[in-house]
C-alpha cells in the first residue's frame, strides 16, 4: 500500500492535550467538528491547511499523555494518510491502529523533510521517501497482526470480518 | 514483579518483548472516554462480557456542566443498568481512587480507558491504560493483548523529611530521566524510602510513571499493603511480591530520599522540574489540591496542618479523591481547617484537572496544582501556566500568593 501526500512538520512531545484539547472533547461529539480543534494550542491554523492524504512528520514521543482516542480519531477526521514519528507514547500508538490511523516509527524521519515537501510511504516494504529531495529511509516493519488491523480500517473492522489476536 | 504478575496469570514463565493475551480482572472506563468504549462494543454487536468486572465511573465532569455532557452521563447510566456493570455515578470519587478502595487486590491485571490506570501498581497489581477501542473490545471479550514490558529499577534509599512527600520524590524522576525516559518499560520502586511509605505516597509514585512513558510502575506487596486492605474493609489473604534476587533490569536509579529538596514541574511539561528554591517567588492566582496523584486524605491533612489558623491569599481549590476521603477530611476536622483558611471545596472526582470545569484558569492566570500534568492548555486554557507540587508545596504557596519553600511553612 502507497500512502502520498504534503508533510506537516511537528516537534517533539506533541502531547494529547496539544493534538486536541481536553476543553473541547467533552462537549462536541462528532470527530469532523472536533477536528476543527486539531492542534489549536499548537498552530491554530494547522487543521485547515492540512489536507486530505497529507502526512505528519513528528518528533519524539508523538502522543504522549491520555488515553483519550479523539486524539488519532481527529487526525483521521482531517483525512491524515499516516503520522510518521521519530517515536510514539505507547497509548497513543495502539489506539492510532485501532482505529486504522497508520502510525509509522521511523528514527531519522524528523531530518528527512522540511515543511511542505512531497512524501511518499510504501507501507508494506517499510521504505519512506521524499519526493522533493529524493531521500528515502527505510522504517522498521510493523508486526504482521498490526499490518492485518491497520488494512482492515481498523481493530473492530478486523474483528467484525472474523479477525482475532490470540 | 511484572514478569512475575502476568506469568501467573496466563500459567507459564513470559519473557519480556513477547506479547501475551491476558485475561483481565477488571474493566474501566470514565465519562471521558466510555461512551467510545461502549460504541465500540455496540459495533461488535456482542453482550457486555463480565458485567461484575466492568466498571463504569462518572469523575471528569461531574456534577454535568452542559447538557451535552449530561446526555452523555445519561447514556452510561443507561448502560449500566441494562448491562448491570458496576457503576459510580457523580460525588463518589476519581475512578482509580475507587479502584483502589474497593476492587484492586494485588496480582491482578487490570485494564483501564484512562491513561492514570497505571496507579495500581502500588497495590501490586498489574494495570495500565489503553484506548476506548481496546477497552470495547476487552468488554466484549475479557481478554487484552499486551507485550510484556522490560524493567527499570527504582531503587529509593533513605526516607522523606516531612514535609516533603512522595510527590517530590517522583518529580525529581520525572526530572531525571525525563517525558521519554521510560517508553514502554515498567518501573519497580524498591528500596528502605519506598517500605517506610504510605500506601497512599505509594499511589502517588506509580500514578506519575505514565509521564515519563512508562506502560506501568510497581511496587512490592508487602504488610503496608495488607494493612491498607484490611484498612478499607477488604481484608485479602493474597501472596506477597517482591522482585527475585536475580531479577533482570534494563536499567538501574538510585536515590536518596533524605537529600531530597521540595520539587516543582514547571510549565510546560511534566519533565520541566527544578527544586523549589528555582522558582520560589512566582506569584501564583490559583492553587488546586486534588487529582488521582494528591487527592487522598494524607494529602488534604498535610495541607490542614501548614494552612491551620491561617488564610489564604490565592483561590485555593480542594478536591477529595473520594465520598470516603472526603467523609475522614469532614470527621476529622481537616476541611474544617481548610474551609477556615479559605479553601473551596468541590465534589470528589478530577475537578479542575482536565480542564472542564471546577476552576478554569483566566488568560495569563498562574495555577500551582499538585496534579500529574501542566501541559498548555491543561486546565482548560491555553493562555494559562501550571506548575505542579506537592500538596505541602502548594499550601504552603496558597498562603503566601507566591511559590515558596514550605519547610519554612510546616
Amino acid at each position: 500500500m502507497k500512502i502520498r501526500g504534503r508533510v506537516w512538520k511537528l516537534g517533539d512531545d506533541v502531547n494529547t492535550d496539544l493534538i486536541i484539547s481536553g476543553r473541547y472533547k467533552y462537549d462536541i461529539l462528532d470527530m469532523k467538528e472536533l477536528a476543527r480543534h486539531a492542534f489549536e494550542d499548537l498552530d491554530p491554523e494547522l487543521h485547515k491547511k492540512i489536507k486530505p492524504g497529507d502526512i505528519i512528520v513528528a518528533g519524539q514521543n508523538f502522543g504522549c499523555g491520555s488515553s483519550r482516542e479523539h486524539a488519532p480519531l481527529v487526525i483521521k477526521a482531517l483525512g491524515v494518510g499516516a503520522v510518521v514519528a521519530e517515536s510514539f507514547a505507547r497509548i497513543f500508538f495502539r489506539n492510532a491502529i485501532n482505529v486504522g490511523l497508520a502510525a509509522i516509527e521511523c528514527p531519522g524521519v524528523a531530518s528527512l523533510f522540511e515543511e511542505e515537501d512531497e512524501a511518499e510511504i510504501l507501507l508494506e516494504e517499510g521504505i519512506i521517501r521524499n519526493l522533493t529531495s529524493g531521500v528515502q529511509l527505510r522504517f522498521r516493519k510493523w508486526p504482521e497482526i498490526i499490518y492485518k488491523i491497520y488494512l482492515a480500517g481498523g481493530l473492530v473492522d478486523y474483528l467484525k470480518r472474523g479477525g482475532v489476536f490470540e | 514483579m511484572v514478569e512475575k504478575i502476568i506469568s501467573r496469570k496466563v500459567g507459564r514463565r513470559v519473557e519480556p518483548g513477547e506479547i501475551v493475551t491476558v485475561k483481565l480482572d477488571y474493566i474501566l472506563a470514565h465519562d471521558g472516554t466510555a461512551p467510545l468504549a461502549i460504541k465500540v462494543l455496540e459495533e461488535l454487536n456482542r453482550p457486555l462480557y463480565s458485567p461484575d468486572r466492568t466498571v463504569l465511573v462518572i469523575d471528569h465532569t461531574a456534577p454535568s456542566p452542559s447538557s451535552t455532557i449530561s446526555n452523555v452521563h445519561l447514556f452510561m447510566r443507561r448502560f449500566a443498568e441494562e448491562n448491570g456493570c458496576i457503576f459510580y455515578d457523580i460525588g463518589n470519587g476519581i475512578c482509580h481512587q475507587l479502584m483502589v478502595e474497593n476492587h484492586v487486590l494485588p496480582w491482578m491485571v487490570i485494564a483501564g480507558a484512562d491513561s492514570h490506570t497505571c496507579t495500581y501498581g502500588a497495590l501490586g497489581a498489574f494495570s495500565a491504560g489503553f484506548g476506548s477501542t481496546d477497552i470495547g473490545v476487552a468488554m466484549a471479550t475479557g481478554f487484552i493483548w499486551i507485550k510484556v514490558p522490560e524493567s527499570i529499577k527504582v531503587v529509593m534509599n533513605g526516607e522523606l523529611k516531612p514535609p516533603l512527600s512522595s510527590k517530590d520524590a517522583i518529580l525529581w524522576l520525572l526530572g531525571e530521566i525525563g517525558a521519554r525516559g521510560a517508553i514502554y518499560k515498567a518501573l519497580e520502586f524498591m528500596g528502605e524510602g519506598v517500605s517506610s511509605m504510605s500506601i497512599s505516597s505509594r499511589l502517588t509514585l506509580t500514578n506519575m510513571v505514565v509521564e515519563v512513558g512508562a506502560k506501568t510502575g510497581l511496587c512490592p506487596v508487602d504488610d503496608k499493603t495488607l494493612a491498607f486492605l484490611r484498612d478499607v474493609g477488604r481484608p485479602a489473604a493474597v501472596d506477597k511480591l517482591s522482585p527475585d534476587d536475580k531479577a533482570e533490569y534494563v536499567d538501574e536509579i538510585f536515590v536518596d530520599l533524605s537529600n531530597l529538596e521540595p520539587m516543582v514541574a514547571k510549565p510546560l511539561s511534566v519533565d520541566n522540574v527544578c527544586p523549589v528554591s528555582e522558582v520560589e517567588g512566582i506569584e501564583v492566582d490559583q492553587v488546586f489540591i486534588g487529582s488521582c496523584t494528591n487527592g487522598r486524605f494524607e494529602d488534604l491533612e498535610v495541607a490542614a496542618r501548614i494552612l491551620k489558623e491561617k488564610n489564604v491569599k490565592t483561590r485555593l481549590i480542594v478536591a477529595p479523591a473520594s465520598r470516603r476521603v472526603y467523609l475522614k477530611a469532614v470527621r476529622t476536622g481537616v476541611l474544617d481547617i481548610l474551609i477556615s483558611a479559605g479553601a473551596v471545596v468541590i465534589p470528589p472526582g478530577c475537578g479542575p484537572c482536565p480542564g472542564r470545569h471546577l476552576g478554569i484558569l483566566g488568560d495569563g492566570e498562574v495555577c500551582l496544582s499538585t496534579q500529574n500534568r501542566n501541559f498548555r492548555g491543561r486546565m482548560g486554557n491555553p493562555k494559562a501556566e501550571i506548575f505542579l507540587s506537592s500538596p505541602a508545596t502548594a499550601a504552603a504557596s496558597a498562603i503566601v500568593g507566591k511559590i515558596v519553600d514550605p519547610r519554612r511553612w510546616s
